[in-house]
């Protein structure tokens, strides 16, 4: 028998930090945190240093000073008195809508052209590989520069749709222009958000009616037709709802809201007291363009002033930048009161009947050019050329390499799963959709993710379009004129960091959800 | 990680390709020298603050006057075209108003007025320019304001434009008046005070309007052209220049607004001011040079000596004026040798006589009822 004894217990020595492999790798990751945070805290003490030695302070007190810049597009109430905080989020707002864009434009566009390519077609295969090729090997920013210059220098001008050398598409209601594309804009009535839980409702029923179709399936191994079912469930509620509102709003009284030196009793009783009507107009309240085709109607002259809602107009009636303003009834005196609290002594404010009525539950405003003065559009929602030419540019780009993904995902399944489809019969059209696209997915996925971070990113371009992404507010302008890069440009890596992270975490989210499961 | 945050490497790694187009006189509006100047601008904005960040703590307080005579170049930061104030010549070499302040501070403290590297700068990243070290002067049509000078601690050694800013629009618009710009769209360059005044004014007149804003002139320009604004808005001096440029100048009228003040004049770093008074005292030397009737042509002969003694002053053939900027005593007549006196530059570059066709206005001597003024060389 031999005898086992412990190996002897050695002490601990210093050497052994370095030649026992029990210890080594510790201590080269303590060495490296060490370098780490030397080099860290350098970096840190020579930013203080050469702060201090400029006279510059680090401060963020900058984003509460008033911006005094404009920003032309902006989804919240923004003006030159906001703050350089707001413009920030303004920017984010644009740098996020424009990236929402170009990821569902990228991916519809990626995945058809993906597919085309393995089209059996010699043509069509040929066509989308000269498309991925030639996008995906020129940089990103020339193909923005290049469709903003064909946005700006190909499209009519609005005077030319004054003058009649240009023409409204489709049946007049959308502008193409090189000032962007106007569309038309749905302005519900107080009652037409009504409208919203209906079509929820109805989007809920067809998913019911989705499954029931398939247990039959499942059962008896006919599907049942859904399709005049479905269209019944969608149409015939929100026509029934729409009605019914409407009838309601339109017996729904509207007043006019005046502030000025005297009393008004109606409006053409303003149109000779003042020389010029003007006209707060608030985008999006129904009040507010029902009261303004009202004023066409009687033919008045008056001019129109466009605020971000109703409370900018609101204020603008207050501080005496237009004098006239539409409201419902209902709530016309509490407009009256807040736009008295609001106004110089000795402005009157006064509510006067305006012979009009809400309208419809869902008003449809259509751009038009203005005739006087110079030529522009108003009403409908303007998409810019800068966003037009940035989301074209940004989605055309990532849909090629969207496409080489989904190329890449679409080979990755075995061909033996095509085959086996159909050979079940299955036509190539639902193989595609039924059999090999699902099982694509998961492959093509995490490539995915990271595509929609760099279009995220590349929006960063924006300012060479003069698009006002964050880049562009906060670290554009906002930057130049406080002269703050240290804190601005944080703040901007801030931004796009937790874009990134926040995009990328639920999108593995998702991933993790639909991957394969292997047990 | 954080490169690909602010923005993404092809604009890095192409910068070294497009450079070439650097000062190619008449590419100016191309979309590649647009690429480029993206590429200048985002390199300069980004390196700007590493800068602050990294090496610089030792370079920020030494002398400089010792890093300019060490270097044996001056760095200069002029505007990235404008033509009569900073643009390259059909031989590539940079001429105009702005860059003469350039050359003449290069003759007074190198000898050499062509001992200067010009760094073209936009609207946005000049600052970030002057400030990182990368350049020792500025002068690119800026306007002195109490922000700039405090907040961005910079000081304005004086001013060598009085202007104001204007707008610009094609006749064919049909408007006699910035007040009947409502809804119009206007073309700004970003990062000037441009952009500040006209949102002033367009708040001040209760009037809508769509700004577009824009990274150079150049491209302004070319944005302006094409019709994607109504009007375009900014120094008039600068607004003079552009249309110049312009195939048929004729079919664009300046509206009779002047909407803002903006003395424009050459800066440097707060914190250096024996450099901030040799660039100032070169800028006041041409213009004393004026008053006193120095001129390029009579520079030779007078520099010998006279019995004026302000002009033996300022020329050194007395006293040591030379010596307390710590220069020699011929350095303003080198200076002067560059485009002649304050007159001589303004005619040759953008007087009436130039397609640009400034007349002196504001910009004469006090003499003459202008605003153009220099202390005494005592
Ligand atoms: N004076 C204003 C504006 C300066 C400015 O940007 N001027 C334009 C036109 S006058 C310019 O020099 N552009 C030349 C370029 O884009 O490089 C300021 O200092 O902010």
């Amino acid at each position: 028998m031999t005898t086992l004894t412990d190996p002897p217990q050695e002490s601990f020595r210093l050497s052994m930090l370095l030649y026992d492999s029990r210890y080594r790798s510790m201590t080269i990751q303590v060495i490296v945190m060490i370098l780490f945070m030397l080099g860290a805290a350098w970096l840190i003490n020579n930013v203080i240093i050469n702060f201090a030695d400029a006279g510059k302070t680090f401060s963020f007190g900058f984003l509460g000073q008033s911006a005094d810049y404009d920003i032309s597009q902006r989804l919240i109430e923004y003006s030159s008195v906001s703050t350089h905080g707001r413009a920030a989020v303004v920017g984010v707002l644009n740098t996020l809508l424009v990236a929402v864009m170009g990821c569902i434009a990228a991916t519809v566009i990626g995945v058809f052209v993906g597919i085309l390519r393995l089209s059996n077609n010699w043509i069509v295969s040929r066509l989308a590989a000269v498309y991925v090729e030639s996008l995906r090997n020129v940089p990103v920013l020339l193909w923005i520069v290049l469709t903003m210059a064909i946005v700006a220098e190909a499209l009519p001008t609005p005077i030319m749709f004054r003058g009649g050398e240009a023409t409204m598409s489709l049946f007049d209601t959308v502008v193409v222009s090189n000032r962007g594309i106007f569309i038309p804009r749905l302005v519900p009535s107080s009652y037409g958000l009504l409208l919203i839980p209906v079509i929820i409702a109805s989007l809920f029923g067809l998913r019911l009616l989705g499954k029931r179709a398939n247990r039959i399936q499942e059962k008896t191994g006919n599907r049942p037709s859904t399709l005049l079912a479905s269209i019944g469930i969608v149409v015939v509620p929100a026509v029934v709802v729409f009605f019914g509102l409407s009838a309601i709003s339109s017996n729904n009284q509207q007043v006019f809201v005046t502030s000025g030196v005297g009393e008004i009793g109606s409006v053409s009783d303003l149109a000779e007291s003042e020389k010029r009507i003007s006209y707060c107009h608030a985008s999006g309240s129904a009040a507010s363009l029902n009261g303004l085709r009202h004023l066409e109607e009687l033919g008045i002259t008056f001019k129109r002033k466009n605020y971000f809602n109703i409370s900018a107009a609101e204020t603008a009636l207050a501080t005496g930048k237009c004098g006239l303003m539409a409201t419902s009834q209902s709530g016309s005196e509490q407009v009256v009161q807040r736009v008295s609290s609001q106004v110089k002594d000795g402005v009157i404010v006064s509510s006067f009947a305006g012979e009009f009525t809400e309208g419809r539950a869902m008003e449809i405003e259509f751009p038009v050019v203005t005739q006087k003065g110079i030529a522009k559009f108003e009403g409908g929602t303007h998409l810019r050329n800068s966003l037009i030419a940035l989301w074209l540019a940004l989605s055309l780009y990532t849909a090629a390499f969207i496409a080489e993904i989904v190329r890449a995902g679409i080979l990755a399944v075995s061909h033996g799963q095509t085959e086996a489809a159909n050979a079940l019969g299955l036509r190539s059209g639902k193989t595609l959709r039924l059999v090999v696209l699902p099982q694509a997915m998961r492959v093509i996925f995490p490539p995915l993710i990271s595509q929609y971070l760099n279009l995220t990113k590349n929006s960063s371009l924006a300012i060479a379009v003069g698009y006002m992404d964050v880049t562009g507010t906060l670290g554009g302008i906002t930057l130049n004129q406080t002269g703050r890069e240290m804190e601005t440009l944080l703040l901007l890596m801030a931004v796009y960091l937790v874009i990134s992270l926040t995009v990328s975490t639920a999108m593995n989210a998702y991933n993790e959800r639909t991957k394969l499961k292997e047990r | 990680m954080n490169w690909h945050t602010i923005g993404p490497t092809e604009r890095v790694t192409h910068a070294g390709g497009m450079k070439m187009g650097t000062n190619v006189p008449g590419s100016r509006c191309s979309t590649q020298r647009m690429y480029q100047e993206e590429v200048i601008m985002n390199k300069s904005v980004f390196f700007g603050a590493l800068t602050v960040a990294g090496l610089a703590a030792v370079a920020a307080s030494a002398g400089t006057l010792d890093d300019v005579k060490a270097r044996g170049k001056l760095n200069c930061g002029v505007s990235t075209g404008l033509v009569g104030f900073a643009a390259p010549d059909a031989s590539g070499r940079w001429a105009g108003f702005d860059v003469t302040i350039c050359r003449a501070v290069a003759a007074a403290v190198l000898g050499d007025q062509d001992a200067v590297e010009f760094v073209p700068t936009t609207g946005k990243t000049r600052f970030t320019a002057l400030a990182s070290g990368e350049v020792d002067l500025l002068a690119r049509n800026t306007t002195w304001t109490l922000s700039r000078d405090v907040d961005l601690k910079f000081t304005f050694i004086g001013v060598n434009y009085y202007d104001g800013q204007g707008f610009m629009a094609p006749k064919a618009l049909g408007i006699s008046s910035a007040k009947e710009l409502d809804g119009a769209t206007v073309c700004i360059q970003t990062g000037t005070t441009t952009e500040l005044n006209l949102a002033d004014f367009f708040r001040a007149n209760n009037i809508s309007y769509e700004p577009v804003p824009i990274e150079t002139n150049a491209e302004a320009q070319q944005q302006y052209l094409a019709g994607a604004c109504d009007v375009f808005t900014t120094d008039a001096s600068g607004l003079a220049a552009t249309r110049a440029a312009f195939e048929s100048p004729g079919d664009h009228v300046l509206l009779p607004e002047i909407i803002s003040k903006e003395p424009l004049g050459p800066l440097v770093r707060h914190g250096d001011n024996e450099w901030g008074d040799i660039v100032r005292w070169t800028l006041n030397a041409l213009i004393s040079a004026e008053e006193l009737g120095i001129t390029s042509a009579n520079l030779a002969e007078l520099s010998a000596g006279t019995n004026n003694p302000e002009v033996n002053r300022i020329l050194g053939s007395e006293g040591n004026m030379g010596e307390m900027l710590g220069l020699d005593a011929a350095w303003a007549a080198r200076a002067i040798a560059v485009g002649g006196n304050y007159a001589e530059v303004f005619e040759t570059n953008i007087g009436e006589n130039t397609p640009i066709g400034l007349s002196r206005g504001l910009n004469a001597l006090w003499t003459d009822g202008g605003l153009i003024y220099s202390p005494p060389f005592r």
